[in-house]
């Protein structure tokens, strides 16, 4: 193996800069902050009763809305698989895809819209002779955003969950006389029993972490997450002390529910392979059963649909013409492409080289362990607070850069990170299976490096790298964290454009921006995954 | 006795019409080429698919408006009879309430069931746990506490070795004497017939072709139509 030597540089660079680009991004800015903050201040920011106040609030919401989100998610998952050929639920499959990558400010400005004081339930009310009330701002609507976000996330994968039933177990609970009760307390729930822990996990870290909701519909410091208290403390108390006691705690309660999910995380008994002949479910002809899904489709339509309708429908108003023909909307979305082109590629690129070291490990050298540690940084992204990254890298970036552009540049940087775990939560697997498939072929072959990626993992993986560019890049379109923080009128995003005009009450004008970020979304997910991902087969 | 008349049904390219009758007791084997319907008779029987017209008489009555449960039938599958996230107990007791609500007397049953198919003791294994003859052996008791009075085994011992097979056959075979069962037996071993059935039907193309003593079709002088069939090298 004396060529080897040579290309060994090569064989490892890829890996070796996106893990350097992802430990640098996540740990240099730690690193500023810390040192930019000294230990005793930090101390005497954890003892103030805000910050407990904050956290425990933090923790509160995002138990609520996991429990909320899972309970209805269970009886929609179940109406979706009783009834697939219910239009609604063709058109709950759609819906729920909107959901989940909708810009949050998308879905505040249509839970606004539907919930709002002058908004579609107080107009009812209104039209049957009560009173118009106020309960949109504050926990209620903190949890009506994390429904409508989550809840489609937990339906999908219990949905997924009931679908991986051998269908020979419908045949035998025909034989054995199961009604609708029985198969939900003995198929359908322990089917989703499995994923469930994963499930809360993943939706409690969303809503733990969250941010955009709780600035717009938290309604003021009474309820405020984590992230939002490190917002505050950043930009109008430029207390960083605070921030970082804040963040300490953010990332030591993420790290260990992580750590008590991946301990906790056994392997289920797992059923039998199946022959995949379909045998109908004996439980659709049950009336009771019938009223339950058409209950639980109706719930979940006004939870999620209304919201995504009034973004359509109060996006055509009055002002609409002038909103379009105003250069200020046009400046805003030709940043909000270049942020999410650039920021979505770089997460790609990370992914990638990530992967390739991860598989160089792993299937080159068998060092799993280590190939397991490096892939598990990918998700490091999930539990650091965005924000405490893009003041860090503001720190550092400050000597050199021009402060009052640097917000876009910090932009495409955190949310290059941010969609790195969604990344490779598409691309690895595709990855693993072309490295499965072609492994011998190419070992025998002598295909190594940059011309097996290009030649044989690219064809492969091209339509989960279109997926997942797809979706980093939709993920920093509609951003609004970093640039909430470090934006200014001359490098105003999309999103942000939104905020502004939610928050000064201009509401028609916000509709229409939100309806265009809307459209910006759609088609660059659908010009990425057509043109990248290439034709079907 | 059952009284499979005209019974009409369409699979793909394949129009099948079956006309079979057996009596009370008795086990008769379902041998013939695979894709001849074989599988599909059962199933037409079980109730898990519905034929265009015809009629499944049992024991004077016509069972073909029946749910799958609600005739006097159980079928035991080649694969998949327990249910992988539920235990052996669970399984069991899905025969006897299929909410498992599970009282002391059905807990005794299952008892008894398991006793009966050499698996005393067993009763808190999950599947997974099990061999392929012992999940197979767990259904066999399932099928008992169902106590239906016809049994249709769709080739449920075909994929264990022979002598756990010969066992199992034995097993059905003295489960039948004392319960005066009447079991319907599909199989592309012409060995497990000989073993156990009385007669033994050919099928070919959606047709029974035939009805023999058990005796005649594997003695010297076999039926000249399935003698091809019978002296075909046996599938692996």
């Amino acid at each position: 193996m004396r060529a080897a030597s040579s290309t060994a540089v090569t064989r490892w660079l890829p890996g070796g800069v996106a893990f350097a680009w992802v430990a640098g991004l996540i740990g240099l800015p730690l690193i500023a902050l810390s040192a930019a903050a000294p230990g005793g201040q930090i101390v005497e920011a954890l003892a103030d009763p805000y910050i407990r106040h904050v956290v425990l609030f933090s923790l509160w919401q995002a138990i609520l809305s996991t429990g909320l989100s899972i309970a209805l998610a269970v009886p929609v998952a179940v109406a979706l698989a009783r009834r697939p050929d219910w239009l609604g639920t063709k058109i709950f499959l759609r819906l729920f895809n909107l959901a989940l990558v909708a810009p949050a400010m998308i879905a505040i400005l249509g839970i606004a819209t539907v919930h709002g004081r002058s908004g579609w339930v107080n107009d009812l009310v209104a039209a049957v002779g009560f009173e118009r009330g106020h309960y949109l701002y504050g926990l209620f609507g903190i949890l009506l955003a994390h429904v409508f976000f989550n809840m489609p996330l937990a339906a999908r994968v219990f949905l997924r969950s009931i679908e991986d039933v051998p269908p020979e177990n419908w045949r035998l609970a025909s034989q054995l006389g199961m009604d609708f009760r029985a198969i939900f307390r003995l198929i359908d729930w322990p089917a989703m029993r499995r994923v469930l822990p994963g499930v809360a996990a993943a939706v409690f870290m969303l809503c733990f972490t969250s941010f955009a909701v709780v600035l717009t519909l938290g309604g003021g410091p009474w309820a405020t997450t984590i992230e939002v208290a490190i917002y505050q403390a950043l930009r109008i108390e430029f207390d960083i002390p605070r921030a970082v006691a804040l963040a300490g705690v953010q990332i030591a309660i993420c790290l260990v529910l992580g750590a008590a999910f991946l301990w906790s995380g056994r392997v289920g008994t797992g059923f039998f392979a199946t022959e995949r002949r379909p045998f109908p479910r004996p439980d659709v002809d049950h009336p009771v059963g019938r009223m339950i899904d058409c209950a639980a489709l109706a719930l979940a339509f006004g939870l999620v649909g209304a919201p995504l309708a009034a973004v359509l429908v109060s996006g055509l108003n009055g002002t609409s013409m002038a909103v379009l023909f105003d250069d200020v909307l046009w400046r805003a979305v030709g940043r909000s492409l270049v942020v999410a082109v650039l920021a979505g590629g770089l997460s790609l690129g990370l992914g990638f080289g990530l992967l390739h070291g991860v598989r160089l490990l792993r299937t080159g050298y068998g060092w799993h362990r280590l190939a397991n540690t490096v892939e598990l940084t990918g998700a490091l992204p999930l539990i650091a607070p965005p924000l405490m990254l893009a003041s860090g890298l503001f720190l550092l970036l400050r000597p050199f850069a021009d402060v009052l552009s640097v917000g876009l540049y910090l932009t495409v940087l955190v949310n290059a990170l941010m969609g790195l775990p969604f990344v490779l939560r598409v691309l690895a697997p595709a990855m693993a299976r072309a490295d499965d498939e072609t492994r011998r072929l190419c070992l025998d072959l002598g295909i190594d490096g940059w011309n097996r990626l290009r030649l044989v993992d690219w064809p492969l993986v091209r339509g989960a790298a279109a997926l997942a560019f797809a979706i980093a890049a939709t993920l920093a379109a509609g951003d609004v964290g970093v640039i909430a923080l470090f934006g200014s009128q001359d490098t105003e995003t999309l999103p942000l454009l939104l905020y502004r005009r939610m928050g000064a009450y201009q509401m028609e004008a916000a509709a229409v921006t939100a309806m265009v970020l809307a459209g910006l979304c759609v088609a660059l997910f659908w010009v990425i995954e057509t043109f990248v991902g290439g034709r079907k087969r | 006795m059952i009284e499979i008349d005209r019974l009409r049904f369409a699979y793909e390219a394949i129009q099948m019409e079956f006309s079979l009758q057996v009596s009370r007791g008795e086990c008769l084997a379902i041998i013939g080429p695979s894709g001849a319907g074989k599988s599909t008779l059962l199933s037409l029987v079980g109730g898990f698919e519905t034929p265009l017209s015809g009629r499944i008489v049992i024991d004077g009555k016509n069972i073909g408006d029946l749910r799958p449960d609600a005739r006097p039938v159980t079928t035991l599958f080649q694969e998949h009879n327990l249910f992988a996230h539920l235990s052996v107990e669970q399984n069991i007791g899905l025969a006897l309430d299929p909410g498992l609500k599970l009282t002391a007397a059905h807990r005794q049953e299952i008892g008894e069931a398991l006793e009966r198919v050499g698996l005393s003791g067993m009763d808190r294994r999950m599947p997974a746990e099990l061999s392929g003859g012992q999940r197979q052996r767990v259904a066999l008791a399932r099928t008992l506490a169902r106590r239906k009075p016809v049994l249709l085994l769709d080739e449920p011992f075909s994929a264990l070795d022979p002598p756990l097979r010969r066992s199992m056959l034995n097993l059905v075979d003295d489960i039948r004497r004392d319960r005066d069962m009447t079991i319907l037996m599909v199989s592309h071993l012409p060995d497990d017939a000989e073993r156990i059935a009385q007669r033994v039907a050919y099928i070919e193309n959606g047709r029974v072709l035939g009805v023999y003593e058990t005796g005649r079709l594997f003695g010297n002088d076999p039926p000249a139509e399935i003698a091809a069939y019978l002296h075909k090298p046996a599938e692996s």
